[in-house]
């Protein structure tokens, strides 16, 4: 399924990071997940969020640079090289993987892998033609 | 009159000489401005100024100032006074906006020129028999043409090496005996840390002295670069609307750059109120050429800040001195010799889509300067990829070397958290440390 990623620009300063996530907590915002990407110039928090238009609107009011976009949510199974046949299908289909991260839910059986693609239907398609469960993320709301 | 003290008698020449030769080319000057230039006619009537009311070099205050929009305004010929069968060559330097400032000369012009360049070499102790080693971009930049008509005038041995690849050039310091080296200061600290890092000691290299101008530097990376190439490091000033290096030098008594006042009358004048000021008093620089003949500028404001003294030196030249340039009267800067005014990184921002918030920071970095354009992030240039952020990012950073012919990195911060552009922001954070550049040219 697709999932409502929210990203923000950290400048490269010290506490930037943590005034964001400040930021965030005090708006009642619920995180599930949040990476970082970073440059030796700049960094992007990339988060999975309970209202993502809700903690856009919050970043941008408070003059951070933030948006949303559409990323791939699988379901896996928690066993070894489970993530590994998923991206053998997005690499066997010719799509690249911008970025990807994963976790793994506490007392769920499943793991929970998400992806960043050019073409998200195009990715959708070739994980249904091999037979991967693009069923509800369900443990994530 | 010793060759290996002066390269031409005119240095030692009395005041009262230097007058009359001043006056003679100042009369002969401004009826070629008048009669040549329709942009010095407009004025001149403006003024009702007649040719003939110019006597004497004491006239001067009575001709109008020229500026660098001048020339912008009438680019790119505009203010030439010959016609092409008569010109031998163009230089030109950045300007703001991307249009340049371009600058003609005549064989006589560009044998004046080299006869300022070649008073510096001789100033520095280099003599026929050595090799001059350039090391200055050959093009439009007057650098490298500069020193080497220079040096081909003297009659030294030119080996015309151009900037880049420092290792070669070590090679060649080495391998074809140069003796003097011409080049910008902050690349010669550069070629003397790569001949450490080769593991050369700089005393077996037969160099003997440097030549080095085109951007300032300060009393330390004067004392650096004599460490680090074990040379005397002498000082060359110039700039291409006059003619280019070789406009004033040091000689060896480094207590001021001596002017080649024969063709470039300097005047230091309150910026503000432009009223003439006496020796010993800082202000802007200002110089008549009162010996060119393609490009006759008329006070020309140079915007450097200098102060002039008319003693004899105890090298016993008596042509006037500056002192190194302790500033500029405007925001100009200057970039590993390049010429950047901030008006031209603003062009870029906007032609870029990006809002005109931004800031220049401009360090020296193991004695390069590096300028730092900071940018706020645009809402259109954010994305959650970083390959995304970074090709934008690498497009701006293409576009600014593009139009200011010298790299900047780039630095993206977050919206609204620039001085904005009403009132007086501060676009600029020069920290090379300025103030240090006045402490006056004189050597310990």
């Amino acid at each position: 399924m697709l999932i409502d990623q929210v990203s923000a620009f950290i400048e490269n300063k010290p506490g930037r990071l943590v005034e964001i996530l400040t930021l965030l907590g005090e708006g009642g915002i619920d995180l599930r997940a949040y990476s970082v990407a970073e440059t030796t110039e700049f960094g992007i928090l990339r988060m999975l969020v309970d209202r993502p238009e809700d903690a856009v609107a919050l970043l941008k009011a408070q003059g951070f640079r933030a948006n949303k976009t559409e990323i791939l949510g699988v379901a896996i199974p928690h066993v070894p090289g489970s993530s590994v046949a998923v991206l053998q299908v997005l690499s066997d289909a010719g799509i690249n993987v911008e970025y990807t991260y994963a976790f793994v839910t506490p007392g769920a059986g499943d793991a929970l892998l998400f992806l960043r693609v050019e073409n998200n239907t195009a990715a959708q398609a070739a994980l249904c033609a091999a037979g991967i469960s693009l069923s509800e993320v369900k443990m994530l709301y | 009159m010793p060759q290996d003290r002066y390269f031409q008698q005119i240095e030692t020449a009395s005041r009262d000489y230097l007058r009359a030769v001043q006056s003679a080319r100042l009369i002969q000057m401004v009826r070629n401005c008048y009669e040549n230039v329709p942009f010095y006619k407009a004025k001149f009537d403006a003024l009702g100024l007649l040719p003939g009311d110019i006597h004497s070099i004491d006239d001067l205050q009575k001709l109008p100032f020229t500026t660098k929009q001048d020339l912008r305004d009438n680019y790119p010929y505009g203010l030439f006074a010959v016609s092409p069968d008569r010109l031998v060559r163009i230089h030109a330097s950045s300007g703001t906006t991307g249009k340049q400032t371009v600058v003609g000369y005549t064989q006589e012009d560009v044998l004046h020129w080299s006869e300022g360049a070649a008073r510096a070499l001789v100033a520095a102790g280099c003599t026929k028999n050595d090799y001059v080693h350039v090391s200055y971009g050959y093009g439009l930049f007057t650098g490298g043409l500069g020193l080497h008509d220079g040096a081909a005038l003297l009659g030294a041995t030119v080996i015309p090496v151009s900037s880049g690849n420092t290792k070669r050039q070590v090679q060649i310091l080495q391998d074809f005996h140069s003796d003097f080296l011409c080049c910008t200061p902050s690349y010669a600290m550069f070629i003397g840390e790569t001949v450490a890092e080769m593991g050369i000691d700089p005393k077996t290299l037969p160099l003997r002295g440097g030549i080095f101008g085109a951007e300032p530097w300060t009393p330390n990376m004067r004392k650096e670069i004599e460490r680090l190439l074990a040379i005397d490091a002498h000082d060359i000033y110039g700039l291409s609307e006059i003619a280019g290096p070789g406009v004033s030098y040091d000689c060896m008594a480094f207590d001021g750059l001596h002017v080649c006042e024969d063709y470039f009358y300097p005047e230091i004048v309150d910026p503000d109120t432009l009223r003439s000021l006496p020796d010993g008093e800082y202000g802007e620089l200002v110089f008549t050429c009162i010996g060119k003949e393609a490009l006759p500028l008329l006070r020309y404001r140079t915007r450097d800040i200098s102060a002039l003294t008319h003693e004899t030196c105890s090298c016993g030249r008596t042509f006037v001195r500056m002192h190194k340039p302790r500033g500029r009267s405007d925001d100009m800067l200057i970039i590993r010799g390049v010429n950047v005014f901030p008006s031209q990184v603003e062009h870029v921002i906007l032609e870029q889509g990006l809002e005109p918030n931004y800031q220049i920071i401009v360090e020296r970095v193991d004695n390069l300067d590096v300028m730092t354009v900071m940018v706020e992030l645009s809402d259109a240039m954010f994305s959650d990829s970083v390959s995304a952020i970074e090709v934008a990012t690498a497009r701006l950073r293409n576009a600014m070397l593009s139009t200011l012919g010298v790299s900047a990195n780039i630095r993206l911060v977050d919206p609204r958290t620039l001085p904005r552009s009403e009132g007086k922001a501060v676009r600029v954070l020069d920290k090379r440390n300025v103030t240090e550049y006045h402490v006056g040219a004189k050597k310990e």
